[in-house]
């Protein structure tokens, strides 16, 4: 324990009531400093840096209006939907809690996925930050399901009908697809049971799995330290007397003020959402919604929020001649490992190549197109040692890269586009390019973030003061 | 960094073209075919004297086989009626002015009538809204003005908006009787198809009023649907101008409070 500390005998009320607190709970002091006050970031920082503290801000919208809906909301299959419109309608500012919710849901999206794409443009998921970037991606998964649950609980034909559809995926799984969805649902179809055990883990499994990753995002940052535009290392020049970074500030106040203008900004567009468009023209609240569940109704046209059609795009796309190509691909693959392997790696990279193809025609397309969605998710966890890049920052990289992630961008656009809309037969090829130039560019970026001139890095950020 | 602000320059642009694909791509979702939507004037969802209009035909024509079961009658208060006009005037069932807009319609006898239950109509203007179409106040603004005489259908009534719908016209003594005219079109698209274009309306019998009383009419009844799917959207409205006016200061206070701490760091 620290040693106990006495306030000067003229000092003020408020100094002696802190030195009182200080001596009973240091951590408390000790902590603000590690983080706050006396957490160095770069100065350099851009409109990007932005999303990391808005995604803390949604996080919270969404905990305390999920704390006020709880209250109103009725998780019965008879009562759900009613309780929904009690709340938009009887309940004393249901309405704005419920739109804040609901807007938030989308919005964290938004947020997330920017703040993921920063991660991308700037190397911030190379050495020393894979962790950092693992529990963030661990984070992705729980608000997706976190969504994915939360989105039924409306008890709209459009929740019962999405969950009806994504919990039949898992049926596609070899041997024990069918059990495995039964022991999702509770039931045979989607039915009450598993109304209650979405809300269950809607309102307390998952939030509970969701804070404690992002408590432990933040502390391996502020470990290793916050990345920047530049992807400099800020911690190698560190001032020889006081051994602060030279380019580091203090995270409270130069950030704490930065991001309150952030959050300004950004809640303005959430109210304009809010207040003037909470259907988001049928994106963020679908029409079909407004209508109870009915499981003897099928909805002409089902289709995810928008915040999942990249990846189901890509589980659209894996049809029987999607699996064939794949096939084409893994050959490929395994001629390629077969030429420029060495030793037992020729022979294991064309076992492997075999029984990969083997597989892919055994089991039924719907099942690999689980597996492609999947995968397109997971793939990011593998980012930090799929990117092999000599510089982190897309600043110095070779100009063709930065098309590269545009065209990354655009085509994450697209599927998504795709996903909204019902198949057709041009949008399935369309999506079928764009699934594989999106693993391609995930899948050969050992290669390409290599190839190219790269420009030298500065020693130190980059920064024009204010 | 001129390049980065170049391809940001590009992004935006294809961002701003995918969006407008959002907007304009929407057309594929059109459910059950019809025909393209009128606009539904909006303003008339502030015009109180068009909402309790709206009440009234609402009541009168639509709340006998059709419930509105999350909507109470003292809601009523919100478009500038007091609970005894509302008892008075808009209660036929002997409910109290507090009760949920049920109706007493035999579900086994509505099947037989309609072939189906009527579906309740609290959220109707919400519900029918579609993605490249319009709102849902649009479709039954259409809806309502185009039945026409169809001796083929067992109601002896179809539609434009909803073709082969089950519901008779209900207001055709208000509107007056009429009948479509189609034309074969060659179809733009495939010249070996021919299309079965409606053209025109010709009037059978006149109804209690003009074409425009009537489409007047139902524009404030479709008010009180699309006002009754969210009661509280005005309020919403309203109150956002003020949140934004207040995150205005707010947002320019932080922003001169940040640059009054970063002018420090060099």
């Amino acid at each position: 324990m620290a040693e106990f500390k006495e306030a000067p005998a003229d000092a003020s009320a408020l100094q002696k009531t802190t030195v009182w607190f200080e001596n009973r709970f240091p951590t408390a002091f000790a902590e603000y400093k590690k983080h706050l006050s006396e957490y160095y970031a770069p100065k350099n920082f851009n409109v990007w840096y932005f999303f990391g503290s808005l995604a803390i801000l949604v996080l919270v919208i969404q905990i305390v209006t999920g704390i006020f809906l709880v209250m109103h909301y009725k998780p019965d299959a008879n009562l759900a939907f009613a309780s929904v419109e009690y709340i938009m309608r009887d309940v004393p500012w249901g309405w704005l809690v419920r739109y804040m919710h609901s807007t938030g849901a989308s919005a964290f999206f938004i947020v997330v996925y920017l703040h993921m794409f920063r991660g991308m443009i700037y190397g911030s998921y190379r050495k020393p930050r894979e962790l950092v970037w693992i529990f963030g991606c661990m984070i992705f998964l729980c608000l997706m399901a976190e969504a994915f649950f939360g989105y039924l609980l409306p008890w709209g034909q459009m929740s019962y009908w999405g969950a009806q559809v994504i919990v039949n995926l898992f049926a596609a799984v070899p041997f024990v697809g069918p059990d495995l969805a039964l022991l999702i649902r509770g039931d045979f179809v989607v039915g009450d049971a598993t109304l209650n055990r979405f809300f269950s883990f809607h309102v307390i499994a998952v939030p509970l799995v969701l804070i404690g990753l992002v408590v432990a995002h933040l502390l391996a940052l502020h470990d290793v330290g916050s990345n920047n535009p530049d992807g400099v290392e800020i911690k190698a020049n560190k001032d020889p007397k006081t051994g602060i970074p030279l380019d580091g500030i203090p995270f409270h106040p130069y950030y704490t003020v930065h991001d309150i203008m952030g959050v300004g900004v950004f809640l303005m567009v959430f109210s304009a959402v809010v207040f003037f468009a909470p259907e988001m023209s049928g994106y963020f609240l679908e029409a079909n919604n407004f209508i109870p569940a009915d499981p003897l109704k099928t909805p002409l046209h089902i289709a995810p929020v928008w915040y999942f059609t990249p990846f189901y795009s890509m589980l659209r796309a894996t049809t029987d001649v999607m699996v064939n190509v794949f096939v084409v691909v893994v050959a490929l693959g395994g001629i390629v490992g077969v030429l420029m392997g060495k030793g037992k790696w020729k022979v294991i990279a064309a076992v492997a190549a075999a029984v990969a193809a083997v597989l892919l025609k055994t089991f039924d397309a719907k099942f690999w197109g689980v597996v492609v969605m999947g995968a397109s998710v997971l793939i990011f966890f593998v980012l930090p040692w799929l990117d092999q890049s000599p510089v982190k920052s897309i600043r110095y990289r070779p100009t063709w890269h930065k098309y590269l992630y545009g065209v990354f961008v655009v085509y994450f656009f697209v599927l998504g586009y795709l996903g909204i809309q019902p198949p057709s037969a041009a949008g399935t090829l369309i999506s079928q390019i764009g699934t594989i130039f999106y693993f391609g560019f995930f899948v050969l970026m050992p290669v390409w973030s290599r190839i190219g001139e790269f420009k030298r890095v500065p020693d130190r950020v980059v920064f024009h003061a204010h | 960094m001129r390049t980065e602000a170049g391809v940001a320059n590009t992004m935006k642009k294809l961002i701003l073209s995918l969006l407008a694909c959002f907007a304009l791509g929407g057309p594929a979702f059109a459910a059950g075919g019809g025909i393209a939507w009128d606009k539904f004037p909006k303003e008339r969802v502030t015009d109180m004297a068009a909402l309790q209009n709206g009440a009234k035909l609402f009541v009168n024509y639509c709340l006998n086989c059709h419930s509105a079961s999350y909507m109470r009658y003292n809601r009523m208060r919100d478009i500038g009626l007091t609970e005894d006009q509302i008892k008075q005037n808009l209660v036929f069932t002997g409910v109290k002015v507090g009760d949920l807009m049920t109706n007493a319609i035999d579900p086994k006898e509505a099947k037989a009538w309609f072939g189906g239950q009527p579906p309740d109509l609290t959220l109707v203007a919400r519900s029918r809204s579609a993605i490249g179409q319009g709102s849902g106040a649009d479709y039954i603004y259409t809806y309502l003005r185009t039945y026409y005489r169809d001796e083929t259908k067992a109601t002896g009534w179809n539609n434009l908006a909803f073709p082969n719908v089950g519901m008779p016209h209900v207001l055709w003594e208000l509107q007056g009787q009429q009948r479509a005219v189609f034309v074969e079109k060659t179809d733009p698209h495939d010249p070996g198809k021919k299309l079965h274009v409606f053209e025109r309306f010709e009037p059978i019998t006149p109804g209690k009023m003009s074409q425009k009383e009537y489409n007047d009419a139902v524009a404030d009844l479709v008010a009180y649907l699309d006002w009754m799917s969210e009661p509280t959207q005005n309020q919403r409205v309203r109150l956002g101008v003020w949140v934004l006016i207040f995150l205005g200061v707010f947002t320019v206070i932080a922003w001169r409070l940040n640059a009054a701490f970063w002018k420090d760091v060099k």
